[in-house]
């Protein structure tokens, strides 16, 4: 290893140490601002205390906004899985042509600008009469799950060797259940990663989600934006550090069984 | 391909490939709610006022130097902010490749635990940061490197310091992704061929990265571009972005006419960094095979 080599990974450790500081710093002051004695942001805080936990209880629409933004991710991820997987099992198995199109079209709503869509969505549900917010929320819901499904789990089939399948069906399985216990646990990482990256994406959606929704039917992050206009308070804070504290124990979990380097792929 | 599904297909009739089958859902729910919307939204920025096909909304748009300033900020943002991921995430991808056990770990759990945290959070934690009474300013004040607080929220340049955090692992998973389908002996072979460090790097090493490279890069821009939420927080109205400007004449001033056209805009953006992205790396896996 030559002198350029050296400083050339001593330079890439650190930037990636640099990297991950930068990485961590929104989480890190969202957690020290949420057990803040003070009504208001200062770092740091001048005092510890769990009053906006507290208050987190006393705030009946942010919890019910929760409650939606759960309530319409885990239904759109269902869908998109569903929908996503069959759609991924023709783009990786079918010999049809267009194939590649598909697989373009299919994870184009990721690339589109989310505002765009929205506005676009408004105006089509408009047109055909659609007002109901949650129906429109939850269809839009779907177009923005359904690329995160598509994109994993097209890659996934494509190192699935289907020849062992057809191996159990030799060895007397009917097809349906060959399918059920060979293809399904085969790809069962790439159900959870998928479904997880999906579900995030619904839960953190705002441009689409914002030109949906009506006065009943507002989602977590439209009510935690108007929350910060209206009264900056660290609540919104703490409900974060809950969120980040969830995700933190999902991913470990998710590193002891699927392990972090195939969640990525 | 399996009996079963070959017979169902023969009995369903004309039928060529029954893998096309599957995908009618998702086409029909793509079609419906994604495509024709969209379609829609386009034929509207070409509609006049008398209902007729115009282009005075996108002459409107082109002969109004305020937008074409907001048009040229949000492509100047976007460009920067997709720089300063590469800059960083380029040798982070690197490292992570090289990392073993917990220092791997930790590495990763740093790029996809922040992916778990909504942007809102993560803008407004930004906001705090760059707030005249913010950390940065305390601790050059108190360093004694400055007199007076900086003004750095409501700036470009804190813009694009936060939205380049929120879009950073989108550039390193990619990078990463593709450093660790590399041979690790193609640099030490061609290094036995007497190939320098550089030679090796902008030959070897940078080639085989940069279908990596093109594929976050493109993600990176097409999602900075068309940003809303952390230019609302970190510059307000000061700064002016594209999005901005759209949701403003929807959500606001009920301009759809213009809406739609800046729409229309930011999408064909949005659209010319998908074909632009994939003619690229076509080109590449074509060098390549």
């Amino acid at each position: 290893m030559t002198l350029t080599d050296r400083i050339a990974i001593l330079l890439s450790w650190l930037i990636a140490l640099l990297a991950c500081i930068y990485l961590l710093t929104p989480l890190i002051i969202t957690v020290i601002v949420s057990f803040t004695s003070s009504t208001v942001y200062t770092l740091p805080p001048p005092d510890w205390s769990l009053r906006w936990y507290q208050s987190m209880a006393r705030k009946p629409d942010l919890l019910s906004a929760l409650w939606l933004s759960v309530n319409l991710a885990l239904i759109s991820t269902v869908i998109a899985l569903v929908v996503g997987t069959l759609a991924s099992l023709a783009i990786v198995r079918g010999r049809f042509p267009g194939r590649e199109a598909l697989a373009t079209f299919s994870v184009s709503p990721l690339m589109m600008p989310g505002l765009v869509v929205g506005v676009a969505l408004l105006q089509f549900f408009r047109e055909f009469g659609l007002t109901d917010a949650y129906w429109s929320l939850l269809l839009a819901h779907i177009v923005i799950t359904l690329p995160y499904v598509v994109r994993t789990l097209v890659a996934a089939l494509e190192k699935f060797d289907f020849s062992l399948i057809d191996a159990a069906q030799t060895l007397g399985l009917p097809y349906p259940k060959a399918v059920l216990k060979v293809l399904v646990p085969g790809l069962a990482p790439a159900f959870l990663t998928s479904g997880m990256f999906a579900f995030l994406a619904s839960m953190d959606n705002y441009p689409i989600s914002i030109f949906l929704t009506d006065a009943w039917n507002k989602t977590l992050p439209i009510k935690m934006l108007q929350y910060l206009e209206e009264t900056p308070d660290p609540t919104i804070a703490a409900i974060s550090t809950g969120l980040i504290a969830l995700a933190l124990v999902a991913l470990i979990v998710g590193s002891r069984t699927v392990g972090l380097n195939r969640m990525i792929h | 391909m399996s009996e079963p599904i070959t017979t169902q297909a023969r009995t369903r009739g004309r039928v060529k490939d029954p893998f096309l089958l599957l995908a009618v859902p998702s086409l029909l729910l793509l079609g419906v709610l994604f495509a024709l919307p969209i379609l829609f939204l386009l034929l509207k920025s070409f509609r006049g006022t008398d209902g007729g096909v115009s282009i005075a909304g996108y002459i409107a748009f082109f002969s109004d130097p305020y937008m074409l300033t907001a048009l040229r900020r949000t492509i100047v943002i976007a460009l920067e902010t997709t720089l300063l991921t590469l800059v960083l995430g380029y040798p982070t991808a690197f490292a992570l490749a090289r990392a073993r056990g917990l220092v791997q770990t930790c590495i990763l759990i740093a790029m996809i635990l922040p992916l778990s945290v909504g942007v809102i959070v993560k803008a407004f934690a930004w906001s705090i940061v760059f707030r005249s009474d913010g950390v940065i300013n305390k601790t050059l004040l108190g360093l004694g490197i400055i007199d007076a607080p900086l003004r750095l929220l409501f700036t470009e340049t804190a813009l694009v310091i936060g939205a380049a955090n929120i879009f950073l692992p989108f550039m390193v998973l990619p990078v990463y992704a593709v450093i660790r389908q590399i041979n690790p002996n193609l640099g030490a072979a061609a290094a036995t061929l007497g190939a320098g460090p550089f030679f090796r790097f902008f030959r070897v090493t940078l080639p085989l990265t940069l279908p990596g490279v093109v594929a976050g890069a493109a993600f990176v821009f097409s999602m900075a571009v068309s940003m809303y939420v952390i230019p609302n927080l970190i510059v307000g109205e000061r700064s002016q972005m594209l999005s901005m400007l759209i949701a403003r004449s929807f959500l606001y001033l009920r301009d759809e006419q213009m809406g739609s056209t800046m729409s229309a805009v930011l999408l064909v953006i949005a659209a010319m960094i998908v074909v632009l992205s994939s003619l690229i790396l076509k080109r590449l896996s074509g060098r390549q095979a």
